[in-house]
């Protein structure tokens, strides 16, 4: 398993980048993985998103419907491209320290 | 997706390089066109054998000592235990009308993508152990021992087969290329090569019921946030019941309808469809997923995870099972399920409590498929309908692989489109109904490290697309399979840009008149529909 490092932050990730163990997430991190994702600065407008996302999956354990995410954050799909150019799953969800879902997705 | 489709059209048929005997994968080179291995956590979880941290990349694979004592055993027990397995491998006769009828063939232009010569990577070592010829003359007669690099072979073909089995409807002896992928599949599991895109959901589904590890409470939260969707768009208020037991029916759907776009439009189709007819029916939080994966795996783990399906009829009590739009969900319950956990004789032979249609057909699995059912009452009338507000979709459809040839599930479909839509245009007959062609992504192959391979393999389905929506101005591709839900898009936006993928119940549910309902301007994805209001009751 291969290990990210950038200035004092360490953690092992997956093949794409995705946090291998969600559960060490913290804002640190965050900000080391939005670098990943050609997010420079995350602003608050970012941090609702990252929040929202951290937030659901720690109390159900996956990432929520993509339309759940825009209707609860107010953001409709294009601002979060906008704000995370990969998209709200590969984007948004990895800078969350979510793991990748698996499946018909 | 680095190349573009000029660049992806530069593909070379006529097979060159070295001969085929030579088992050569450079992995380095042909990233795009391999999936990462499975997790080590996800093989523990299952108890299958060898989990590691290894990349396709590394020159040790890090195979058990005795691997080549493990996989010749291995394939002596399979060809004792599956005739049509040591059928299939004797049968063919290398006569090459397989060759260009592989999506993969045609997309890459590797020979090692027909269908023959993948299959032939595992005959040639069936040949060698297990046949006289084999063993007296050796690579005379195609055969080859079973080397380290035959086995990187393997593994970087047999995971290049989406098991859809168009190469089967040409072959003159009937050969179903897709055992044969899955018997080198079962072998290579044996060893600990596998996908991590097929494991993983093997893995959440034995913990969690679903592919993607979606737990009870979640399963709840997302249904009642999809009915808090339907009440705003149509004015109605659902609430399906969930583990109920003494309903009528067990509705049993592949978990992306109630996680992922588009599937998720299709799942409120279905809502809408129950809440009009007063269906008597309960979802499942433990048989939270129709798919099956096992497939992709193993004989085994098809029979563990089918399994599940049927003990939940049984804990329930419901009279017989009705199943959505999932693709190889129909395989496993049409041509294998009967053999590994059948006859499911606790349950009633299905029987329409709307039409009093008895599926007969459906007498030994009791379950039954959305669109038979569907069709069905609209044979019989039982559904109001304004075909007007799906007037801004022009619509084709693309025949899933395996409700299409594993099932023979060709009208159906076809009658509830028309059936709910004014606009409706096939794609050229080569590549629909028994011909239809592969998404490029079944089969665990629909991740996007595999995305070069997923584009190659999509092209002749992407080219009929761009065909109906040249001549027709198709702008809907229709499917009744979630791995086309989660696939297509990236597909016709590599290939024909313009199209959406929709469900066909996401249509049922757009066109349905229902009793009380708010008027609708707007279809379920909140797209306007072309017609005003008013008139969409007429």
């Amino acid at each position: 398993m291969a290990t990210f490092t950038q200035g004092d932050v360490s953690f092992a990730v997956d093949e794409d980048g995705f946090m291998a163990e969600p559960e060490k997430w913290d804002e640190k991190i965050a900000l080391a993985l939005a670098g990943t994702e050609g997010v420079e600065t995350l602003t608050d407008d970012h941090w609702k998103v990252v929040n929202y996302l951290r937030n659901y999956f720690l109390q159900f354990g996956v990432a929520p419907m993509i339309r759940k995410l825009c209707k609860e954050t107010g953001f409709d799909l294009k601002t979060i491209y906008a704000l995370f150019p990969s998209g709200p799953a590969k984007g948004a969800c990895k800078v969350a320290g979510l793991p990748k879902p698996t499946g018909c997705v | 997706m680095k190349k573009t489709p000029d660049e992806l059209l530069q593909a070379e048929w006529s097979p060159a390089g070295p001969d085929w005997l030579d088992p050569t994968v450079d992995f380095e080179a042909r990233r795009g066109s391999w999936s990462y291995p499975a997790a080590p956590k996800n093989l523990k979880y299952l108890g299958f054998p060898n989990p590691r941290e290894w990349s396709p990349t590394d020159a040790d694979w890090k195979l058990p000592d005795d691997w080549q004592a493990i996989l010749h055993r291995g394939l002596e027990e399979r060809l004792a235990k599956y005739r049509s397995l040591r059928l299939f491998l004797d049968i063919c006769v290398r006569c090459g009308a397989c060759a260009d009828k592989c999506h993969f063939f045609l997309g890459s232009g590797d020979p090692k993508n027909m269908p023959v010569l993948r299959a032939e990577l595992l005959r040639s070592v069936y040949r060698k152990d297990f046949t006289t010829a084999g063993k007296l003359l050796g690579g005379l007669a195609g055969a080859r021992a079973l080397t380290p690099e035959v086995l990187k072979e393997w593994y970087y073909y047999f995971y290049q087969c989406t098991e859809c089995r168009r190469c089967s409807v040409f072959c003159p002896y009937g050969i179903d290329t897709a055992e044969i992928t899955m018997a080198a599949r079962e072998l290579l599991n044996l060893v600990g090569l596998n996908i991590n895109w097929v494991m993983e959901p093997v893995a959440n589904c034995h913990r969690t019921g679903n592919h993607l590890g979606i737990q009870p409470h979640t399963f709840k939260d997302n249904i009642e946030f999809l009915c808090d969707e339907l009440a705003d768009a149509t004015g109605i208020r659902i609430a399906p019941s969930i583990n109920r037991k003494g309903a009528e029916l067990l509705f049993v759907v592949p978990s992306a309808d109630y996680f992922a776009d588009p599937g998720i439009y299709t799942f409120m189709g279905y809502l809408l469809l129950f809440e009009q007819l007063g269906l008597d029916y309960t979802l499942s939080a433990y048989v939270s997923e129709g798919g099956n994966f096992g497939l992709f795996t193993s004989h085994e783990t098809i029979k563990r995870l089918n399994y599940k399906m049927y003990a939940e009829a049984k804990r329930l009590g419901v009279k017989w099972i009705l199943g959505g739009e999932c693709g190889h969900m129909w395989r496993v319950v049409h041509q294998y399920m009967d053999t590994l956990n059948g006859p499911a004789d606790f349950l009633e032979d299905p029987v329409s409590p709307i039409t009093g249609t008895r599926f007969d057909h459906a007498a030994s699995t009791r379950m039954v498929h959305i669109c038979e059912f569907t069709a069905d009452l609209l044979q019989h009338g039982k559904l109001k309908l304004d075909k007007s507000r799906n007037d801004h979709l022009r619509l084709t459809f693309h025949d899933s692989c395996n409700p299409a040839r594993a099932v023979g599930l060709l009208e159906e479909p076809r009658q509830v489109i028309r059936g709910v839509c004014n606009h409706f245009f096939e794609m050229p007959e080569n590549t629909i109904r028994e011909q239809t062609f592969c998404c490029g992504g079944g089969a665990g192959l629909g991740n996007d490290e595999n995305m070069e391979m997923r584009m190659r393999g999509g092209l002749p389905r992407g080219s009929a697309v761009a065909h109906v929506r040249d001549t027709h101005g198709v702008n809907q591709l229709a499917c009744i399979c979630a791995i086309d839900r989660a696939t297509l898009p990236a597909l016709v936006e590599y290939w024909a840009p313009g199209v959406e993928v929709t469900g066909v119940h996401e249509l049922v549910g757009n066109a349905l008149v229902m009793e009380g309902e708010t008027p609708r301007t707007s279809d379920l994805r909140g797209r306007p529909m072309l017609v005003p209001a008013e008139a969409s009751h007429v």
